[in-house]
C-alpha cells in the first residue's frame, strides 16, 4: 500500500515484479540498477539461493523526483520465481500497488506463463486485491533469444494467453539487452501514480 | 493507499524518542507490512540504510508471522535478534504496522519490552484517532 509522508513530503510506492521462475524479474531490476545508477542511493538488496536464484526477494529503491513538491520513492521488488516458494511470493505481494508481470517468450515456457499468472490472481485474492483493477503490465521477455534460434511464442500467442481477459498494457522486451525495459517500468510508474490520484480524489 | 496527519506523526515521533530513545535505544523505525517507513528516529549515531533495513524488517516480519500460524500459533509475540554490538527487537502495533528498535548491549532487553509495549499503546490510541 502506498504511503504519503507528509512530514518528509515523500510518497512512498511498491512495485512487484512477478512471474514464472527463470524469466527474468532479477535480470529487469539489474538493468534498471545499472541505468539510474545516479539517482539509486543504495545497493540493491538480494536474498538469493546459493545457486544464485531468488530465495525471498529483490529490492530496490529509486526516486523519481518530485510531484507537487512530493518526493516519490518507488520501491521495485521481486518475488522468487520457483514454484515451491508460493508462500514466499504471498508475502512479497503484501501491500503492492502496481505490477509487472514478466512473463517468458519462450514456446517451452507457454504453460508456466499462465499458471503463474493465474496464481498471481490468488495470491492477489489472498489480499483482497483485484487482478483487473490493479495497476499491472505484462512484459514478454527474451526476445534476445529470436537471434539463437530459440522457438518463441509470437506477440499475438503470448496476448491471446496472457492479456485476452486483462486487456493491460505489455511490451516484448529483454531484460538482458535492456530493450523495453525502461519502457515498462515507466509505464507501472505512470499507472500507479494515476491510480493514486483517483484513490485521493 | 493511506496517509497519515502531520500532527499523528510528530505525536509519534515525540512517544519514540521520549520513550525509547531516552532508554538508550540507538534507532527506533515504524514500518508498515508493505516495508514503508511511517516514521525513524535514531540518537545521530546510526548510518545505516532505512529504506533497506525497512523492506526486509517487513519481510522477515511477515515470514515469523506466516511460521507461527504454520505451527499453530497466532503470531511469535517475541520478536528478537541479538548481535555482538546491535539487537534488533521487532513488536507489532497493529495488523499493519510495526515497531522496530535498534538497541546495544547498555539496554536490558526486559526493560525494553517493558517501554515497547507502553509506546505500542500510545500509537495505537494516536493511529485510531
Amino acid at each position: 500500500m502506498g504511503f504519503i509522508n507528509v512530514k518528509k513530503k515523500e510518497v512512498q510506492i511498491k512495485i512487484v515484479y512477478y512471474g514464472p521462475g527463470r524469466g527474468g524479474k532479477t535480470t529487469n531490476l539489474d538493468y534498471i540498477n545499472k541505468k539510474y545508477k545516479q539517482r539509486i542511493k543504495t545497493e540493491m538488496v538480494s536474498i538469493k539461493t546459493h545457486g544464485d536464484r531468488t530465495l525471498f526477494f529483490d529490492f530496490l529503491p529509486v526516486d523519481i523526483g518530485k510531484i507537487h513538491g512530493f518526493d516519490i520513492k518507488i520501491q521495485l521488488y521481486t518475488v522468487p520465481g520457483q514454484v515451491k516458494y508460493n508462500a514466499t511470493r504471498k508475502l512479497v505481494l503484501k501491500g503492492v500497488d502496481g505490477l509487472v508481470y514478466v512473463a517468458d517468450l519462450q514456446q517451452e515456457r507457454r504453460d508456466s506463463n499462465i499458471k503463474a499468472l493465474e496464481q498471481m490472481r490468488e495470491n492477489l485474492i489472498s489480499h483482497n486485491k483485484d487482478i483487473l483493477k490493479i495497476p499491472l503490465v505484462l512484459q514478454y521477455n527474451k526476445i534476445d533469444l529470436k537471434d539463437e534460434g530459440v522457438p518463441l511464442l509470437t506477440f499475438q500467442e503470448m496476448e491471446q494467453d496472457l492479456n485476452q481477459e486483462l486487456k493491460v498494457p505489455s511490451f516484448v522486451g529483454s531484460a538482458i539487452t535492456g530493450e523495453n525495459v525502461v519502457v515498462t517500468l515507466k509505464k507501472i510508474i505512470s499507472m500507479t501514480l494515476i491510480s493514486f490520484r483517483k484513490e485521493l480524489q | 493507499m493511506y496517509d497519515v496527519s502531520l500532527e499523528q506523526l510528530e505525536e509519534i515521533d515525540a512517544i519514540l524518542k521520549n520513550d525509547l530513545l531516552t532508554i538508550g535505544v540507538h534507532c527506533t523505525i515504524i514500518i508498515d507490512i508493505a516495508g514503508n517507513t511511517i516514521a525513524q528516529i535514531d540518537d545521530g549515531r546510526s548510518s545505516f540504510d532505512v529504506t533497506s533495513f525497512a523492506a526486509l524488517a517487513a519481510g522477515n516480519f511477515a515470514a515469523v508471522d506466516a511460521m507461527a500460524q504454520l505451527v499453530g500459533e497466532q503470531q511469535f509475540s517475541l520478536h528478537f535478534h541479538r548481535g555482538e554490538h546491535e539487537s534488533i527487537h521487532f513488536s507489532k502495533i497493529n495488523d499493519e504496522i510495526l515497531l522496530v528498535c535498534i538497541f546495544g548491549q547498555d539496554v536490558s532487553l526486559g526493560f525494553l519490552r517493558l517501554k515497547t509495549d507502553e509506546v505500542i499503546g500510545k500509537i495505537k490510541k494516536i493511529w485510531a484517532g
